[in-house]
């Protein structure tokens, strides 16, 4: 008997026909690139991904993409991730949307979003901006900085997404540059394997509103030293191996608290943190309220008899 | 004598147990072949403050309660004289509502306040110490000398003497109590037998002459099949019988009922059900699992239903099939009366969110209503993948009453078109235009179905568009689905007309007025020959032109509603041209009772004004009727020298 071998997915294969409206050199592109190779990497069928996302520019993501799509509302990207996968936990879901959707209007659901532990994949765009509304200061903007979309310098405290995400849960938090799309396709592949809810916080480079981070600035030119590093070409190790071992826990958490906060301005990409610890659907199933299949393909909940309930009453 | 309706009523701190005892007492009056009605008041408190509990018991059907009653049970001074320790006093308590030859079970330590406010009235005192009955029961368990820290069964002993005043039997009442505990707790229950003996023996003893009575009945014809229930509870069982995969919320008052309800169904009936941070979360969340191929849903209170409208139009500009939206009413605006009734959200409903988005809005009018309407919810999501808000309030929350049973017989679910990969003919659009305006939708996951959605405009395909030709076409594709509601949906299921079409005088109105309405016509007008009551239930689309029909060649129309604005008439006005000649309205945190509902009418047949105000079980003056009760109460205060403010008793064995 003759044995074929499924075709090979390629990266292409997730990619869609339509047309994109992205200024050109727009760091979107990058990561909308290291996407489809990180699904490439991980051969999962197209018809078993969603794409979620907020709305901005990052929010057109999905229509780049030749899997499911879904362009929500603003801030809402956690909140319909968790609804979709709650539905179809066999999906593989991948929310993305910018830092003002996730960090600004969304930051209540992106704290929630951490606690509960569902297994997702969240990407931010985090260009320092509110891009589609033409470049006002979004939650990541340094306090005093000014891009020069901006009519006044910053007067608050940007937020800091990785200690945000501990302290909210996320179970793995990651930081990529979507200007090294190998770099970041791997990071993103390693964000999809994770059960549990996963954050990568992509420094995106806005060509149109953002000319403080540049593309030369993340490479230094200013100051002769590369600003970027990578976290795993030291010994830096984000893997907590004890998840019940609490001072593990809280040492793996305060190490990647101090390389978020880097006195010297470097700026570290790769993985800061990864507890392997029951998601919230292990959790579901453990109360033996979701099963092996789908919600979305139980037929037996049309079956459900009420009579039990109702003898109750009676 | 046997009172052809039945009123009874228990107040006492909220936390002292009120609902418990009075649901006891329902389900044995039920269990005695009556018909019965109850619902409460309560305060947004979790501790001390006042409420009560109202039980109605008839030979035939009640819907609603009366002002009147029978026998008052209070388990403190507020309940009877009114919580007079307030700078400005909210209440003067139920004293006054007994009924002449009725009865009021009290502490000896109340009698003197009480017989003041009397004033000679033919009332009867039943003296009773709870604590006593507690006392006992508690001696049996080994735990006497601890009645002080079980003051929690007073409830209990109130309704062991309540039983033995009306003539109930006790078997039933001990059968009742002891099915309300389980496995280890039955120690517990018996305990609680034993007080409510003792009550009961001390009142048979010591108490003789009221004049209302409940003997058991003989079998109500349709006894079996008579359950009894509240609106939560109908919602969250039909949510259950037709699918319903996921169901979200955040707490609010009066909603969160049904959401523990169905929490405590989760692994029986593989539901999950999602407690998330805030409504918006709730929302949106249902939108997408509806999109994702399960039946979803989410309840709230008004608040709660504030931070949805950008969820409706997310649902509805991306065609989802849901999800079906319960807002069950409280008094606004704002945080407003958390735990009181109002009918204020019907123009919210109707109008909320940016934009016009097609949805289905249905207010069932009774807890029947509450089961078929709900269940039929989602098939309508399904089929015209649409947002269906159902209206609820705080009254069909919480109302406890024998319905009949639900027969499931006739329930069909119907999922809508879906995409079928067997018989796809080239590409699958998920918008694709067709003639019906409903596309066949694909599941996330299924081979052949991918497709895109956004909330911008967008194509067939789900790809954002501007163009003009698209926006006209997908714009009448989205709203013309209510037309196919409006053909479709049977005219039964949208409005029901109470009474003979050729009255002269026609009620119209929605939601939980119904059961008022209904008893105060049966009151009125036995024939159904002078009053027709025409009960709203489908606001969304709405059947303008059958209520057109219906309303022609009436000498008189009058709406009546639970809110300030008369919403309802404005509607009716705006889409059938037809002017209400009265606005029986009230809006002071309770439903209408029965008696309100006739006041109201007989002030409209005697030359009322087109607005009808009530409260309190009378037509008021809506300019001086507010302020004249401050006063009167803050007089009251001032005669009935001081008052002591409710003690709540801390938890038996809470360390001191
Ligand atoms: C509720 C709401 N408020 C405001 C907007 C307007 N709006 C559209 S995009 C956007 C900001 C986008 O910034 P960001 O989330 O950082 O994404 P980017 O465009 O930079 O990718 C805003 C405020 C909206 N669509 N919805």
């Amino acid at each position: 008997m003759a044995t074929t071998t499924a075709p090979q997915l390629t990266a292409k294969t997730y990619k869609s026909e339509v047309h994109n409206d992205w200024c050109p050199g727009c760091g979107d592109f990058g990561i909308v690139i290291a996407l489809q190779m990180a699904l490439a990497k991980l051969q999962i069928t197209p018809h078993n991904v969603a794409v979620v996302s907020g709305i901005g520019c990052s929010g057109k993501t999905p229509h780049y993409m030749g899997t499911y799509g879904f362009h929500t509302l603003h801030g809402r990207v956690l909140p319909s991730v968790t609804g979709l996968k709650l539905a179809n936990h066999r999906l593989t879901v991948i929310g993305v949307g910018g830092d003002g959707d996730g960090y600004g209007i969304g930051v209540g659901h992106f704290v929630s979003g951490g606690r509960r532990n569902l297994d997702f994949t969240y990407l931010v765009f985090n260009n320092d901006v509110y891009a589609l509304t033409k470049g006002q200061a979004s939650p990541t903007i340094e306090k005093g900085k000014k891009t020069k979309s901006m009519a006044d310098s910053s007067i608050v405290e940007a937020i800091n997404p990785v200690a945000l995400a501990l302290a909210s849960g996320y179970t793995f938090i990651a930081r990529g540059y979507a200007l090294e799309v190998k770099y970041l396709a791997n990071l993103i592949a390693q964000a999809i394997q994770h059960r549990g809810s996963a954050l990568v916080d992509i420094f995106q480079t806005c060509p149109t509103y953002n000319d403080l981070h540049s593309k030369s600035w993340y490479e230094g030119k200013d100051s002769g030293q590369p600003r970027l590093y990578k976290l795993d070409e030291s010994d830096y190790d984000p893997v907590v191996h004890d998840p019940n071992d609490r001072a593990e826990v809280a040492q793996k958490k305060a190490q990647a608290l101090l390389k978020s906060e880097e006195p010297s301005g470097r700026l570290p990409l790769g993985v800061f943190y990864q507890l392997e610890v029951p998601t919230y659907e292990d959790c579901l199933r453990e109360k033996g309220v979701l099963g092996h299949e789908p919600q979305a393909r139980l037929g037996a909940v049309f079956q459900r008899d009420i009579q039990p309930l109702l003898d109750r009453l009676a | 004598m046997s009172a052809p309706t039945f009123s009874w009523m228990i107040g006492g701190p909220q936390g002292s147990g009120i609902n418990l005892g009075a649901e006891i007492l329902a389900r044995v009056m039920s269990r005695l072949g009556y018909y019965v009605f109850g619902n409460i008041e309560y305060h947004s408190n979790i501790k001390g403050k006042h409420s009560y509990y109202r039980l109605r018991a008839a030979d035939r059907p009640v819907h609603s309660h009366i002002e009147e009653v029978h026998l008052l049970t209070a388990l403190d001074e507020e309940t009877l004289i009114g919580d007079l320790y307030h700078e400005f006093p909210g209440h003067r308590g139920h004293v006054e509502q007994v009924a002449p030859g009725g009865g009021i079970l009290l502490e000896p330590d109340r009698v003197e306040g009480v017989r003041r406010r009397l004033d000679g009235r033919d009332v009867h005192l039943y003296v009773i110490p709870y604590g006593e009955a507690v006392h006992q029961a508690l001696s049996l368990a080994g735990k006497g000398g601890q009645a002080h820290e079980y003051r929690i069964m007073n409830n209990t002993a109130a309704i062991g003497a309540s039983a033995a005043l009306l003539g109930v039997p006790f078997d039933p009442l001990a059968e009742v109590i002891l099915s309300g505990f389980h496995g280890k707790a039955r120690r517990v229950g018996e305990t609680n037998v034993h007080c409510a003996r003792f009550a009961y023996e001390y009142a048979q003893k010591e108490f003789k002459d009221l004049r209302f009575k409940l003997p058991p009945k003989p079998r109500r014809a349709r006894d079996d099949k008579q359950i009894m229930l509240k609106g939560t509870q109908a919602v969250a069982i039909a949510k259950l019988k037709a699918g319903c995969g996921l169901q979200t919320y955040y707490p609010i008052s009066p909603a969160t009922d049904e959401s523990v309800y169905l929490e405590g169904q989760q692994s029986q009936y593989n539901l999950v059900v999602l407690q998330t941070e805030d409504e918006v979360s709730a929302i949106d969340a249902a939108v997408m699992a509806a999109h994702g191929g399960v039946r979803a849903s989410t309840s709230t209170s008004g608040p709660g239903f504030a931070l949805m409208p950008e969820g409706l139009g997310f649902s509805a500009i991306t065609e989802a099939p849901g999800p079906v939206v319960v807002n069950y009413q409280r008094g606004g605006p704002s945080t407003g009366l958390p735990t009181r009734h109002e009918q204020g959200d019907l123009r919210f409903a109707l109008h909320a969110g940016q934009g016009d988005i097609p949805r289905i809005v249905i207010a069932p009018g009774d807890l029947s209503e509450c089961f078929y309407d709900t269940f039929d919810s989602f098939n309508y999501a399904d089929r015209y993948q649409v947002p269906v808000i159902l209206l609820l309030d705080k009254h069909l929350a919480a109302m406890y009453a024998t319905v009949p049973r639900f027969d499931t017989s006739g329930l069909k679910i119907d999922r809508g078109e879906l995409f079928d990969p067997a018989q796809r003919d080239g590409r699958y659009y998920r918008y694709r235009f067709t003639e019906s305006g409903i596309s066949p939708r694909a599941l996330p996951g299924q081979a052949g179905g991918i497709f895109w959605t956004t909330t911008d405009e967008h194509d067939q395909v789900g790809h954002i568009t501007e163009g003009i030709g698209n926006r006209l076409t997908m714009m009448r594709k989205r709203m013309g689905k209510l037309e196919l509601v409006e053909k479709e949906i049977p005219d039964e299921k949208k409005f029901a007309l109470y009474g003979s079409p050729q009255a002269p005088i026609r009620v119209v109105s929605w939601g939980s007025t119904k059961g008022a309405i209904l008893d105060a016509l049966g009151r009125l007008d036995p024939e159904g020959k002078r009053y027709a009551f025409l009960q709203i239930r489908f606001l969304q689309p709405f059947p303008a032109k059958q209520l057109q029909a219906l309303l022609r060649g009436a000498q008189k129309i009058v709406c009546l509603e639970s809110n300030y604005s008369a919403q309802l008439a404005g509607v009716l006005r705006e889409k059938t041209d037809i002017r209400a000649d009265h606005k029986v309205l009230k809006y002071d945190g309770q439903p209408f009772s029965e008696d309100e509902v006739v006041a109201a009418l007989e002030a409209t047949e005697a030359g009322a004004g087109e607005e009808v105000l009530v409260s309190e079980g009378k037509v008021v003056s809506a300019a001086t009727y507010g302020p004249e009760q401050v006063d009167k109460l803050v007089e009251l205060k001032e005669k009935s020298g001081k008052m002591a403010p409710p003690m709540v008793p801390l938890p038996p064995g809470y360390n001191r």
